[in-house]
């Protein structure tokens, strides 16, 4: 009987994926149920519990963003001068493990909060680049964006599964905030020990430079990747805000509010993997800007005046489309343009690029909705959008 | 398969601490069987306890037996037998945030869906207006960002404002526009139409005069947060930034804007709360607190372990 291979039904396209890929995507699944049960009831606990005011909360919220930076450099570094991945990740997989008991113990202290946090996130700075080395290591080239599209959509099912665990946890337990905590803990461990168990480390020849950083950034194709990626991070309006916009132009009911990022992920979770798949066919510096293409659609519907639920779906299935044609799809692309042996210091430079530039752009655009309002807000995102996809479609192809 | 073994043991080890300690966790949680309060009684402190619920005593004896009630909230506050509680509970698996308005016994006359993290309660001094904020954040606090959204109640007429923002700002009388502006803290005047409130913009917070009919706000000063309004209605009690880190209790004299900084010189997060014309309460570390209005005298740990304080009558 013929099978269609462009329509691979589940069972054989997990055939397809190698067993590392699944493995990594076992091991973000299980992780990001343990952070998100976290992130999901964090704010709660700051503020019921232990008293924090929004000021205190947003202190907390952006000051390690450069320290998390610093980290994932040096993790890139580390991890292809010695070749080994799989243990830079596996310290980063620990690190915010551990960081869950430091919520824990960190009791009232701000301070102490503040350094568990950090430590979290420097935890999830150093595993990101390793992780996604070894998915593109353990993929042959010309599957690298199914391989994606599969890692990912195991993790948003994890991050989506996250927050009902712990609500699950807090209902059970009559609202023991340290139940939670202790729970993440241990589905974090979990991960962990998968990860030592099923995850085979790639090891490539070592880099010839002793700073892969400068190799990497010799090559002239990844450094116009990584500028337009930057580039189009500075048109990129950050979730919340198209979360809140999306409340305010519809005048959504506010106890729909969190209902909101769920619709994200959802188009998400079901379009990483067919727009990855798309992307190994048809290009997938095309699908990556096609994904901008997408926001792109969502900021003009959240300027228009029409109203009503269809909007709202459709709002919300561009912003799931755009991340999953992007996220999953641009390591993809830097995956076949890097050599193995600086793979993952490539990947490092890639992504704090992309995360420095969707800082920047938010604090932008929080000073543009400030000084005018939100509609001229958008329309200077939206025609920066088009500039900066005008030019990364010239400097990437 | 000797993989397989390792991680069905681990595996097994990690459900059973997890599961072991939610149970002890949950039998740690001390709720029995609670007993009546009547918010109207005069003479008592009402507070939230360390379990989440309303409880009291008298107020010339703080120290003395507790009475608990069945009710659990995150914020409370009660005035003429009108009381709202903010409580956060998991709806269809989602967190959900609720104003609860009770009547004096605390039985529930009216319930109001709203979004996110109850952040500050107030009911005015005749019991008519009922004001609450509450704030939303990132769906991850990776990404930061937040908003307030105040409300307003008119029990008389029933008609709740879900977000005030839309109130007519004036900053140095002129009319201003801006999409970020948040308010918190609304302080009701005993008429029921004069507020105070804080607002936010620009990275600035303001103190604000509203008129609920007119539905309009002018700016009176700068750096100042959650405004409480005495009991003669003459002087506001507020929390005024005094280094980048730490917010102090300062009250205002209206009729001649003249500020003073209270004793307590620690950081407070918290609403005042007026005990009577000349002490202020306030919570800090877990506790009430008590300080002189007029900047003389020392805190004082008023009620162990409580929050949200309310005085009854």
């Amino acid at each position: 009987m013929y099978v269609s291979t462009h329509r691979l039904p589940g069972r054989a396209l997990l055939r397809s994926v190698p067993a590392n890929v699944l493995a990594l995507g076992l091991v973000s699944l299980v992780t990001d149920v343990s952070s998100e049960m976290v992130t999901a009831v964090l704010p709660l606990y700051l503020v019921l519990v232990l008293g924090l005011n929004p000021l205190q909360l947003g202190v907390l919220d952006g000051i390690y963003a450069g320290v998390t930076t610093l980290v994932r450099l040096a993790g890139g570094h580390v991890a292809d001068r010695r070749q080994r991945r799989k243990l830079v990740a596996a310290a980063g997989y620990a690190l915010s493990a551990f960081a869950k008991l430091g919520l824990l113990a960190a009791g009232a202290s701000v301070g102490a909060l503040g350094a568990v946090i950090a430590a979290d996130r420097t935890g999830k700075g150093l595993r990101t680049a390793p992780r996604d080395a070894l998915i593109s290591l353990s993929t042959p080239p010309e599957r690298l964006g199914q391989a994606f599209g599969v890692h990912r959509t195991m993790d948003t099912l994890g991050a989506l599964l996250g927050p009902l665990a712990a609500f699950g946890v807090l209902a059970a337990t009559g609202g023991a905030y340290d139940a939670v905590f202790l729970v993440s803990f241990c589905v974090a461990a979990l991960g962990v020990v998968l990860l030592v168990l099923y995850v085979r480390d790639r090891r490539e020849s070592v880099a010839a430079e002793p700073l892969a950083l400068v190799s990497v950034l010799r090559d002239r194709a990844f450094r116009r990747l990584c500028g337009a990626a930057a580039l189009l991070g500075l048109v990129t309006v950050s979730d919340f805000f198209v979360y809140l916009l999306l409340q305010k132009r519809l005048d959504i009911a506010p106890h729909l509010f969190p209902l909101l990022p769920l619709g994200t992920a959802a188009a998400y979770l079901l379009l990483a993997v067919p727009l990855g798949r798309l992307a190994d066919r048809r290009g997938r510096v095309v699908v990556f800007l096609g994904g901008h293409v997408a926001l792109l659609g969502a900021y003009l519907l959240l300027m228009g005046t029409p109203t009503g639920a269809l909007v709202l779906v459709a709002v919300l299935v561009l912003h799931g489309g755009f991340y999953a044609a992007t996220d999953g799809v641009l390591m993809s692309v830097a995956g076949a343009m890097l050599a193995g042996g600086v793979r993952t210091s490539g990947m490092a430079v890639l992504q704090t690029a992309q995360a420095a530039a969707r800082l920047c752009s938010s604090i932008a655009f929080g000073a543009l909705w400030t000084a005018w309002d939100a509609r001229t807000g958008l329309l200077t995102m939206a025609g920066g959008l088009v500039l900066a996809l005008l030019t990364a479609w010239r400097t990437t192809r | 398969m000797k993989r397989a073994l390792i991680l069905a043991t681990a595996t097994v080890t990690l459900a059973a601490i997890a599961i072991a300690y939610s149970v002890l966790a949950a039998a740690a949680d001390p709720a029995g069987p609670g007993t009546a309060l009547d918010t109207a009684r005069p003479g008592r402190l009402l507070f939230r306890d360390e379990s989440g619920r309303v409880a009291s005593v008298a107020a010339t004896d703080p120290g003395g037996p507790r009475q608990v009630s069945d009710t659990s909230c995150q914020r409370f506050h009660a005035a003429a037998g009108t009381a709202v509680c903010l409580i956060s509970e998991v709806r269809s698996g989602l967190p959900a945030t609720s104003a609860l308005i009770l009547d004096h016994d605390l039985h529930e006359t009216r319930r109001i869906q709203l979004a996110g993290i109850p952040s500050r309660a107030r009911v005015s001094a005749s019991g008519r207006m009922v004001s609450w904020t509450v704030f939303v954040t990132g769906d991850s606090y990776n990404v930061g960002g937040f908003s307030t959204w105040t409300g307003i109640l008119d029990t008389r007429t029933g008609y709740p404002i879900i977000n005030m923002e839309n109130i007519q700002l004036y900053l140095d009388g002129k009319r201003y526009h801006a999409a970020d502006v948040n308010y918190w803290g609304v302080t009701f005047g005993a008429d029921d139409n004069l507020f105070y409130a804080t607002v936010a913009t620009r990275g600035r917070t303001y103190l604000v005069q509203g008129d609920y009919a007119r539905w309009e706000a002018r700016v009176l000063r700068a750096d100042v947060e959650c405004p409480s309004l005495s009991p003669d209605g003459t002087r506001l009690a507020f929390k005024k930034r005094s280094s980048p880190t730490t917010w102090r209790l300062h009250v205002l004299e209206l009729a001649t804007m003249r500020e003073t900084a209270l004793a307590e010189t620690a950081s407070v997060d918290d609403q005042a709360l007026w005990l009577s014309n000349t002490a202020v309460a306030y919570a800090r570390g877990g506790g009430v607190w008590s300080v002189p209005a007029d900047g003389t005298g020392t805190p004082s740990l008023l009620i162990p372990h409580a929050g949200s304080l309310t005085v009854s009558g």
